[in-house]
């Protein structure tokens, strides 16, 4: 099992696509990834797009909610769009949904950063 | 199949993390006999998820030469799922029960580990003496995809 990380970045916000599983053991790679991105890209916001992500566990829980910390620090914020039903209930059992925006698609996700700004 | 089935296996592994893959979905190969829904098969593998991850990160502290234990049995349409380990056990059962406590927050662990595994399953059962291990026994009802037909 492994976990790819697509990064793309659009200006002042970086995409983050995950593809899958998200584990405890992957979860170190993914936070080293997106922390590298965001500080070398000066990265205001993340979109985390979880489309193609098969599995995750409350590691992937703390990896979000470290990222999310760190970008909330620079005045920044993280959205996350495609969830699965079954990553929903983990966001939702921890109350990650009241901290960040879920959409549907990437597209309502940048958008959404878009007219925040 | 006939309809009083009874089954069992056991598996024992190394406590390194790439194992936690290996566990969840040999768990889901072993109970896809009771022919799970999409949802039953990912509750399943994320609370194996969780319960080896404890056992590796906090019994284990990642010493990879120590050992995991799971057995799975099915009786009926029932699963039950006991996974152990010999690692430092739990000071305060009640304390790492709590949703998002963690004793190592500077591992980026959400603590929600015991919450998912309670809310995931039907019955849910933790015990631990400390310098000797944890064993977390779980038992989830599978509906199966047949019901949807009937």
């Amino acid at each position: 099992m492994s976990l790819h990380v697509d990064l793309e970045h659009q200006r002042h916000i970086l995409i983050v696509r995950l593809q899958g599983e998200l584990d405890h053991h992957t979860a170190d790679e993914v936070r080293a990834r997106m922390e590298d991105a965001i500080l070398r890209g000066n990265s205001t916001h993340v979109i985390l797009s979880l489309k193609e992500l098969a599995f995750m566990d409350s590691s992937g829980l703390g990896v979000i909610l470290g990222r999310y910390k760190l970008l909330k620090s620079r005045g920044g914020k993280m959205v996350i769009c495609d969830v699965s039903p079954g990553v929903y209930r983990l966001f939702e059992l921890s109350g990650l949904f009241k901290i960040m925006p879920i959409h549907d698609n990437e597209r309502d996700a940048l958008s959404s950063l878009e007219v925040a700004l | 199949m006939n309809a009083s089935r009874s089954n069992a296996m056991q598996l024992s592994f190394s406590a390194r993390s790439e194992n936690e893959a290996f566990a969840r979905v040999s768990v889901a190969a072993f109970v896809s006999q009771l022919d799970p829904t999409m949802e039953e098969l990912n509750d399943l593998k994320t609370v194996i998820s969780e319960a080896v991850t404890n056992s590796i990160i906090h019994a284990y502290d990642c010493d990879e030469s120590k050992m995991v234990r799971i057995e799975a049995s099915i009786e009926g349409d029932s699963v039950t799922i006991i996974i152990s380990d010999e690692g430092s056990g739990i000071e305060d059962l009640e304390l790492a029960r709590q949703p998002l406590y963690t004793s190592k927050p500077e591992l980026e662990r959400s603590g929600m580990g015991f919450t998912i595994m309670e809310n995931f399953m039907d019955s849910f059962e933790v015990t631990s003496e400390p310098g000797r291990g944890t064993q977390i026994a779980m038992t989830k009802r599978i509906e199966s995809k047949k019901a949807l037909y009937n």
